[in-house]
């Protein structure tokens, strides 16, 4: 146990001084690591709650996801029995979570046939899964009733997550702040963190917003009010204003001249007669030639420009608009003139984002919790090593630096890992110190109880050692155990406690082993003990 | 050999110490059962107080800019905003107040429409040093899958005992650590100190000092068994706790230390999180591994076959 030969003793101290050697770059500033190699410059990322930063949690709206579905459905049954040549009773329905539609008797079985085939297998490209996209499900009586399948609607909602989080992206980037990080998390929720930014107004804005454009003609076949109390013409529906517009109604017609998907560009200006914030846009070349045809056609009526189901304006074509480019005015502000040209640059989600959690730490508050932790580390280390040298003396310093070694260790694995510090994270490396004092205590005791056995010093710390490590091991696989289980189990601040706790009961196992072992080994071999005194 | 210069070292405890730690388990297991179950109680009808973590809601914690802040004129200020219960605090020194306000009705949009109201009624008098609002899907979630991670890391330490001790051990250290985790849960309702995701790192922390000193004494019975074949077992439960007592109080004391380094200059954000685990740790972790984890292997029938097979090899093990 106490031989220890010259190669391994070489491989321990390398290990641990390279591994050590990994946490370096996190006490040098970082336009200095910067210059460094690309291997040397892995450091530990400071949380959110130390560093201070704006985390939002983001999660799709799966009301939106099965309304906007079942409306497509409606238009697919609409689409494939009018092809079909089928004879409907009733045109289909939205009803609860599916569509119904009613089909001629005569025509019933081709009908059905037709509805069924709309129904796809699931699984993309790594083979089908047996799901089907719809339940078809013949009612009696000519009902048909076609039910989006949860499989079906799940995949919808990881598709959209990926869309939103790409057009988050583009929408976060254009703020222009600093390494904003956006993440998927889960099923159906999206994480945006942004270090530094104590005020999150803007970006909850930008990442609230659909921002669904559509360029609409105004139904003017009879006023909006009348529309309201009666019945809307077919192809029409009321859109109301935005609050700049005094949530005004407004019949539109539900064709779509232009979306914003045709749009190439978005910039706020200003008017040049009033000068109002406003935000220029662009067309692509079909949204151009849309645009053109629909304005030259329409001159003297109005349209509307409606943004997530909101009228913002609505003017009136005085002359067709050929060029491809117009503006779009209506009380904004520059922020909001501004936030809009951002929004329709990125583009529209997918479907709506509800912000489900919001947590921001203002800059101070970190850097406070970063010199408190400071301040209670340095304290909390010195009265350690004191009692520790008191109570073991030379065997002491043997302890203290075993766990300085140990804790460095740890800072290197975790910058090795680029992995997140955060204050939990802490906790679990102050739990680890612990446990690696404990395991020098244990190791030390075990030799004086060997000692009082009568056994020579090399033979007692032989056995100390054997013994104790058995112990040892057994303590932390123990404790490993639950650090695993936490991390595969639990959420956020709990996975960042049992990072730092399995690392760190990792590497007090191998300091245990090795180092500890090799310093009492070089020390034994130098000293020649006689007599051991521990305490 | 002799250390140079020869101090005289700090001896806490003495040598070859012969308590008969064994007879206390007639105080100590009606005492702790009654703890538990004033504990248990306690959780049910005082109550924890949770954070929003767990009930969602809003917390902000502000700093006056111009000297200590007036919590009359704030009182009035988010008083009147119509969002409900609003509760200010004094946190850390007179500048600083944490604000928390109650779950809004109306879903996770209602939550961040307060928070605005919130913002724009204080103004730029203050700085704002943290906000979280926590929706109630979130929190629900959350309390779901700390719980649910407890439970399950508890469970994995038992079947790892179960495979490296016997099925006795593995059960004796899940009845110690429950009953510490009990005991810490109690003490938390009685205190009402802030039970939030922090509270879970430190239940966490507490779980495993709790889970490594038993399985130190475990370790050292088991060596005993093998050793002392026929010796009775509360004779052998003694000395096995009395030999590791040296270890369990230097340990104790060394986490201690660190603790009140913590407690002393860790700042507000983490005074709760530290006094609990001063409480886990060193009040009922320390008396949980010696009176608890140690005497209920008696009861749970450890060395009884043991005694039956008579083996003449009776310090067979005593020499490596």
């Amino acid at each position: 146990m106490l031989y220890i030969s010259k190669w391994k003793a070489t491989a321990i101290l390398l290990t641990a001084c390279i591994v050590c050697l990994f946490a370096v770059p996190n006490f040098f500033p970082e336009s200095m690591v910067k210059r460094w190699p690309e291997w040397a410059q892995r450091h530990i990322v400071l949380g959110l709650d130390l560093q201070g930063g704006s985390h939002i949690l983001l999660e799709v709206d799966a009301n939106d996801v099965r309304r906007q579905k079942l409306l497509a459905l409606q238009d697919d049954v609409r689409r494939v029995l009018r092809e079909a040549r089928v004879g409907l009773t009733s045109a289909p329905v939205i009803r609860g979570n599916a569509v119904e539609v009613r089909i001629r008797e005569n025509d019933f079985q081709q009908g059905l046939a037709k509805l069924r085939e709309l129904s796809q297998p699931l699984g993309g490209f790594l083979g089908t899964t047996g799901q089907r996209s719809l339940d078809v499900e013949n009612v009696g009586g000519g009902l048909v009733r076609l039910t989006p399948t949860d499989p079906a609607l799940l995949e919808r909602i990881r598709q959209v997550v990926d869309q939103s989080v790409e057009i988050i992206g583009k929408r976060v980037n254009q703020l222009g702040l600093v390494e904003p990080s956006i993440q998927r998390q889960g099923n159906d929720r999206i994480l945006v963190q942004v270090p530094g930014l104590g005020d999150p107004q803007q970006l909850l804005d930008i990442l609230g917003k659909t921002a669904k454009l559509t360029f609409r003609l105004v139904d003017t076949s009879m006023p909006a009010e009348q529309a309201l109390q009666g019945r809307p013409p077919p192809d029409s529906e009321i859109v109301y204003g935005s609050k700049a517009e005094n949530k005004q109604p407004y019949l539109l017609e539900k064709r779509v001249i232009v979306s914003g998907e045709e749009l190439t560009d978005a910039q706020p200006a200003f008017d040049q007669r009033s000068g109002e914030p406003v935000v220029n846009f662009k067309f692509n070349t079909s949204g151009a030639r849309k645009f053109a045809q629909v304005t030259q056609e329409n001159v003297g009526r109005p349209f509307a420009i409606v943004l997530d189901e909101e009228v913002i304006s609505a003017p009136v074509i005085r002359e067709p608009i050929l060029g491809g480019s117009g503006q779009i005015s209506g009380n904004f502000t520059v922020e909001s003139a501004n936030n809009l040209a951002i929004l329709l640059r990125a583009g529209a989600l997918p479907a709506k984002l509800t912000v489900i959690e919001q947590r921001v730490v203002g800059a101070g508050l970190g850097q406070d919790s970063i010199e408190k932790g400071q301040l209670a580390s340095y304290f909390g280390a010195a009265l350690v090593v004191v009692f520790m040298i008191a109570t073991y003396g030379l065997f002491g310093v043997f302890a203290s630096i075993a766990v300085a070694v140990n804790v460095g260790m740890i800072f290197g694995v975790l910058s090795l890992l680029n992995a997140t510090l955060t204050l939990p994270g802490i906790i679990g490396i102050v739990l680890t110190i612990g446990i690696a004092v404990d395991s020098n205590v244990l190791i030390y005791e075990r030799i004086r109880e060997e000692v009082r056995t009568g056994r020579t010093p090399i033979t007692a710390i032989d056995a100390g050692f054997t013994r104790a490590l058995a112990t040892i091991l057994d303590s932390n696989i123990t404790t490993f155990i639950a650090a695993a289980v936490l991390f595969f189990f639990g959420s956020g601040p709990v996975r960042g406690f049992a990072v730092t706790l399995g690392i760190g009961i990792i590497t007090t196992v191998f300091t245990a082993f090795t180092l500890t072992r090799l310093i009492v080994a070089w020390w034994i071999r130098w000293a020649r003990p006689r007599q051991l005194v521990i305490s | 050999m002799r250390l140079y210069p020869s101090i005289p070292l700090l001896r806490i405890v003495p040598d070859d110490t012969k308590f008969d730690f064994m007879r206390f388990r007639r105080i100590s297991f009606p005492m702790s059962a009654a703890l538990s179950i004033l504990a248990i109680l306690l959780y049910f009808f005082h109550g924890l107080n949770f954070g929003i973590d767990f009930v969602g809601g809003t917390l902000i914690e502000i700093q006056s800019k111009s000297g200590p802040a007036d919590l009359a004129k704030l009182r009035t200020t988010l008083g009147g905003l119509g969002l409900g219960d609003v509760q200010l605090q004094q946190f850390g020194s007179p500048n600083d107040v944490l604000i928390r306000v109650a779950q809004q009705p109306g879903g996770e949009q209602a939550q961040q429409a307060a928070i605005a109201k919130v913002r724009q009624a204080l103004g730029n008098e203050v700085d704002y040093r943290r906000v979280e609002v926590v929706g109630p899907r979130v929190s629900s979630e959350l309390l779901a899958k700390s719980t649910i991670g407890l439970g399950l890391a508890i469970f994995a330490i038992l079947i790892y005992l179960w495979f490296r001790f016997e099925w006795q051990f593995s059960l004796g250290a899940m009845i110690a650590n429950v009953h510490d985790l009990v005991l810490t849960i109690g003490y938390m309702s009685l205190t009402q100190i802030d039970f939030d995701l922090s509270s879970i790192a430190a239940l966490l922390t507490i779980l495993g000092y709790s889970l490594n000193d038993t399985v130190v004494i475990y370790d050292r019975i088991r060596e005993m068994l093998r050793r002392y074949k026929r010796m009775s077992m509360p004779d052998l439960l003694n000395i096995s706790v009395n030999s590791t007592l040296s270890r369990s109080i230097i340990t104790h004391v060394t986490v201690t230390l660190a603790l009140l380094a913590l407690l002393l200059f860790g700042g507000h954000a983490i005074h709760s999180f530290v006094a609990t685990m001063i409480f886990g740790v060193v009040l009922v972790g320390t008396y949980t591994s010696v009176f608890i984890a140690a005497p209920i292997l008696i009861y749970l029938g450890v060395g009884t076959t043991r005694m039956e097979s008579e083996q003449p090899a009776e310090r067979q093990s005593a020499r490596r």
